[in-house]
């Protein structure tokens, strides 16, 4: 089982947060939290509404400042980084509520997210795999990405993360809001991405739908994860079972 | 709609000198193009990314003030005089802009109303280069040894002008940049984590906005032949920022509606002799309540063509 230790330079883990403490004013949403996600693996973060979940991605994205505690990626230190330098190493975040440019189409919204990249070509190419990946997108390319429905906008949202070509990506609740089969259906896009090498850290209530696809996960409660153990361990205890799981 | 607006733009102005009757309408629609150019530059800023410049009008009067005194005083070509004012208003923009973009809120609003109010002074005080509060008199403008004189010359300058900023900021809209400043508009989180640098792009947007109205103040100079402190007038920026909120924020018709509209307002409203002021700021309170989102999104909506 992978520990959570910190060591720098050239560990198994691509993902590194040690003491990480962060919130709003006086009100502390992430308390002391360490944990890791190694290379290629899919990493759960489940925990109710309110337990620091959106937080915590948000300070590893660099969209929220932390108050303490260490960020490292692949063995670097990034804590201080602003948001388009960790885009630039490869942390590609899919906000919480999807957040797709709405007025512009859905293609110009996957040509936001290879913002960083230049070559043109490249980046016809990531579209193209796009659109093979989701094909809905691809009948809607020239639509407003407003007018998409919600499981198509999370597809959206997914995608214009991809088109960054990101090392690591950081999915948050995807299947909000989504009716089950489709959080079905996404959680399968989820999890062929992990198969192509991606490693996914995931963010979710559904806490049964993220352990089942989860190498690792971890419990958060009140800001403090509380648990921690592979998918299956999580899905098989007593007290998870009882909080999330409604067993 | 969208396709069409363009040229029915450069058909207006192309017809416009044919209806016109007098010199003073010529004025009045020349006042209009230099606002509507002003007013593009100054919406990209409130309209896009979401920060208010109440120091416009400082912006303007650099150009006017590099634009008279300059040649006056120094011998300077006045192009050179003109280039020089708009790099001095870009540079200055960017020294204040700096360390306000780090900052989250409405802070450059409180930044730019000082600065404007510190040019202003500033201008009304060296009396010996400006005149002070007497205004001093700008040279005329020869390009390639023609000197512009006169409303029909000016009213082409200013109508290609204006004809060449809504085309730039259509086109700047669907490149990369433009992308980006909308993906700004629609979501700042989703901006960040695509890798979009929020404190770059609205330092940009500012920055270039302020070059576009110092330039703006040079031509304007240089037209109306004699400037006064009154240029670089607290009120004159409220003016501008009004003009973007009732022409339609984020939008580039908009712009050039809004300073249509609210340059010829004052002027129609002459016949309420001492409440024309009264007047003007109920017209802006009964459009703030009925149609907020400005005058060309609200109507776009209306008839079912978003832009």
């Amino acid at each position: 089982m992978a520990t959570t230790k910190v060591s720098g330079g050239d560990t198994p883990m691509l993902l590194e947060i040690d003491g990480l403490s962060a919130g709003y004013g006086r009100i502390e949403a992430v308390r002391n939290v360490s944990l890791a996600v190694g290379r290629g693996q899919l990493v759960a973060l489940v925990g109710a509404n309110g337990a620091g979940k959106t937080t915590l991605l948000r300070t590893i994205s660099g969209v929220h400042r932390s108050s303490g505690g260490r960020v490292l990626f692949d063995g670097r230190d990034i804590t201080r980084h602003r948001p388009a330098e960790r885009v630039r190493l490869g942390i590609c975040q899919v906000p919480e509520g999807r957040q797709v440019f709405g007025p512009l189409s859905v293609a110009d919204n996957l040509r936001l997210g290879a913002y960083i990249g230049c070559d043109r070509r490249v980046i016809a190419d990531d579209m193209d795999r796009m659109y093979a990946l989701f094909p809905i997108l691809k009948q809607k390319a020239a639509l407003p990405a407003g007018t998409l429905s919600g499981g198509q906008q999370q597809m959206l949202a997914m995608a214009r993360a991809l088109m960054g070509r990101p090392r690591m990506l950081l999915l948050d609740e995807p299947s909000m809001g989504l009716a089950p089969l489709l959080v079905e259906e996404i959680l399968a896009a989820v999890n062929d991405l992990r198969k192509q090498g991606i490693t996914i850290f995931l963010i979710e209530q559904n806490a049964h739908a993220a352990l089942s696809i989860a190498d690792h996960g971890y419990v958060i409660e009140s800001g403090k994860v509380v648990l921690s153990g592979t998918g299956a361990e999580l899905l098989g205890n007593e007290q998870v079972r009882a909080a999330y799981l409604g067993i | 709609m969208k396709r069409l607006a363009m040229p029915l733009l450069a058909l207006i102005l192309l017809l416009l000198p044919l209806v016109l009757p007098n010199m003073y309408y010529y004025d009045l629609v020349i006042r209009m193009t230099i606002n509507a150019v002003i007013v593009l530059g100054l919406n990209l800023l409130i309209g896009f990314a979401g920060q208010i410049s109440l120091g416009h009008a400082g912006f303007f009067g650099i150009g006017a003030y590099a634009s008279a005194v300059l040649p006056t005083h120094f011998g300077w070509h006045p192009v050179a005089a003109l280039l020089a004012g708009a790099v001095a208003t870009a540079l200055l923009a960017a020294l204040v802009a700096k360390p306000i973009f780090r900052l989250h809120g409405h802070y450059l609003a409180m930044a730019t109303l000082g600065l404007g109010i510190i040019i202003a002074i500033v201008i009304r005080n060296e009396t010996g280069y400006t005149g002070g509060p007497d205004g001093m008199a700008v040279p005329p403008l020869a390009i390639f040894g023609h000197e512009i004189s006169g409303e029909r010359e000016w009213y082409w300058v200013f109508a290609a002008n204006l004809l060449l900023s809504v085309w730039f900021c259509r086109n700047l809209m669907d490149s990369p940049f433009g992308r980006a400043l909308r993906a700004l508009h629609g979501s700042e989180v989703a901006a960040q984590v695509v890798g979009v640098d929020l404190a770059r792009y609205k330092m940009a947007i500012f920055v270039f906005s302020a070059f576009f109205a110092s330039i703006m103040g040079s031509l304007t100079a240089h037209y109306v032949g004699f400037i006064t402190p009154n240029v670089a007038d607290f009120f004159h920026s409220i003016e501008l920022v009004t003009m973007v909120v009732v022409g339609g924020m984020a939008s580039v018709f908009g712009s050039v509606v809004g300073a249509v509209l609210l340059t010829a307002l004052p002027q129609a409203l002459a016949a309420f002799d001492g409440w024309e002021t009264v007047a003007f700021g109920a017209i802006l309170m009964l459009f703030m309540i009925f149609l907020p989102r400005g005058l060309v999104p609200t109507l776009a909506a209306r008839f079912g063509r978003g832009e």
